[in-house]
């Protein structure tokens, strides 16, 4: 129960935090409201054309494309702004407060920043342009996706025990997560592979959508829980031996 | 603009003394800090090399989503959309990069910390336009951009097949488009930038300019497959100088008559941007207080 205690800790501390701020809710919104607009005139313009494309009509690309917004809002709220704040310790050297508190090093790293806002907004926007579908599958391969996405987001934070500056590897996966708008089956051979193991993307957004319309087959959900199970175990040998390195700069 | 030239002039009401011998020629010293800047951001990004090459990636996702999925719409409507085959795309997707590389310029963002934590105070004690230094620093950064990208287009040209057939003109007339191109966008985004000088945060404004660059510059999609009313209105701005006219000077088989009235196009919104972007500065200045410096 402790993991789960922890968190609910860190939600009311992030969720206080992000009440002082409260207009950074509006300017999120509408920050989050161009971005869903422009990907709405996309789909316009590629059904102005084409009334599916590769098999997949434009409600379903809708749907596609409220994941990819509600996986971005998870990984805005959760995910990024932790790995964000412990690239920065391990590079400043104030990683030594982490580690001398009696929690696991891994979870408190994971959990210690949680801004809510960008989930908020998510959630809202989804409402208008989907509505919630409660469908069992979906909110199972929607949990094995952000893990994915979480292990392998700490993997390249990982990275920063060995190369100081990982700034840009960051960058990195905000341009590849773009990728998602779009159903993973649309691309060539060798991009689909390593949108599926290089960086889980076709698991975080693609599995969660297909299980929303309808597509999912057992067999990949069924793949999607051994390949999360894996990267979990990978990804927290790779922090262990990353961790044994760090040195502590000066704090 | 101010050079780095020494003020003439004497004491009033003493003799007048004769003013001192400049000792640059205004537009020659501004062509040497260019030089300057340029050098320094060489120097700077070969450093850098490995997390410029990562932040070049990142880019590339972008041009390469668009271009499989107007290829999957080509080929589901026989061949071609909006008269581009699908070789056609990939050559204007692959040119795109290398055209939005180029088009990398000091952002509003840039301008918001500068203003913010009130960097710039240093920058108004040089006797030179802020701006000045920014072209001249990102222009520099621009052949070592050049060189990264030349093993990216290879790899792209490979996969994704494209088909290109630039008249000898067309050759000529795209380096001078993709410098246009850099001037229009790093102007009007310094414009933008300045915007910060009353509202402190950019960011929505920003986001705003963006999403309207995307749709009416030619970035998401060839203009030819825009609605019509889209066309007219893209006609009216800036942004298509920016990256449909250039990518559309080497893959779009332009007639004489549109090469070079795009070039004459883009000399118009320079002039526009210069115009704008001292226009906004002279009234911006006045409401610079730095907190610290």
């Amino acid at each position: 129960m402790r993991p789960f205690r922890l968190f609910g800790l860190f939600l009311r501390i992030g969720t206080l935090n992000e009440l002082q701020y409260r207009a950074n809710f509006w300017l999120q919104l509408l920050e989050s409201g161009i971005a869903l607009g422009t990907g709405l005139a996309v789909l316009a313009l590629v059904f102005g054309q084409t009334p599916a494309l590769n098999g997949w009509s434009q409600p379903e690309l809708l749907a596609v494309m409220g994941v990819h917004t509600l996986m971005g809002g998870l990984i805005g709220s959760l995910i990024q702004p932790n790995m964000e704040r412990l690239r920065d310790d391990i590079r400043q050297g104030t990683f030594d407060f982490v580690l001398t508190k009696p929690e696991d090093v891994q979870l408190l790293s994971s959990l210690r920043e949680i801004r809510i806002w960008r989930l908020v907004v998510a959630i809202s926007l989804l409402q208008s342009a989907i509505g919630i579908w409660e469908a069992l599958a979906f909110g199972v391969a929607l949990v094995l996706g952000g893990l994915m996405i979480y292990c392998f987001w700490l993997i390249l934070t990982t990275v920063a025990f060995w190369i100081v500056r990982i700034d840009e590897i960051h960058e990195l996966f905000s341009g590849v997560y773009q990728s998602g708008r779009w159903p993973v089956t649309l691309y060539p051979d060798w991009l689909r592979v390593g949108l599926t193991f290089l960086v889980p993307i076709a698991f975080a957004v693609t599995v969660p959508a297909q299980a929303l319309t309808g597509r999912l087959t057992p067999d990949v959900l069924a793949l999607s829980a051994v390949f999360a199970a894996l990267l979990l175990l990978g990804t927290r040998w790779f922090w262990r031996v990353g961790t044994r390195r760090y040195s502590g700069a000066s704090a | 603009m101010s050079a780095v030239a020494p003020a003439a002039g004497g004491a009033p009401g003493l003799r007048p003394t004769p003013a001192p011998p400049r000792l640059v020629h205004p537009l020659r010293g501004l062509f040497d800090v260019y030089v300057a800047e340029a050098r320094i951001a060489i120097a700077e990004q070969i450093q850098y090399r490995a997390a410029n090459y990562v932040y070049m990636l990142g880019m590339v996702a972008e041009p390469v989503i668009y271009l499989v999925v107007w290829s999957t719409v080509a080929q589901q409507l026989g061949g071609s959309v909006g008269g581009y085959t699908v070789g056609a795309l990939a050559a204007y997707y692959i040119v795109w990069t290398l055209v939005r590389n180029i088009n990398i310029v000091f952002t509003p963002w840039g301008w918001e910390s500068r203003i913010r934590e009130g960097r710039l105070s240093a920058q108004l004690l040089r006797p030179l336009f802020p701006i000045v230094e920014d072209l001249g620093f990102f222009l520099g950064w621009k052949p070592v951009v050049i060189v990264l990208w030349l093993p990216i287009a290879a790899f792209l040209a490979l996969v994704f097949r494209p088909e290109l057939h630039p008249s000898p003109l067309a050759i000529l007339v795209f380096p001078f488009s993709l410098l246009g191109a850099y001037l229009i966008r790093s102007l009007n985004q310094s414009s933008l930038g300045l915007i910060t000088f009353w509202t402190t945060r950019v960011g929505p404004i920003f986001e705003l300019y963006i999403a309207v660059e995307l749709l009416l510059s030619g970035r998401l999609v060839p203009l030819s497959l825009m609605p019509d009313w889209v066309q007219r209105l893209a006609d009216l701005l800036p942004f298509r100088w920016t990256f449909g006219f250039p990518i559309e000077a080497l893959v779009g088989n332009l007639s004489t008559e549109q090469l070079l009235g795009g070039l004459v196009m883009q000399l118009f919104w320079i002039a526009f941007g210069a115009v704008l972007v001292r226009v906004v500065w002279h009234f911006a200045i006045r409401r610079y207080s730095a907190v610290s410096g």
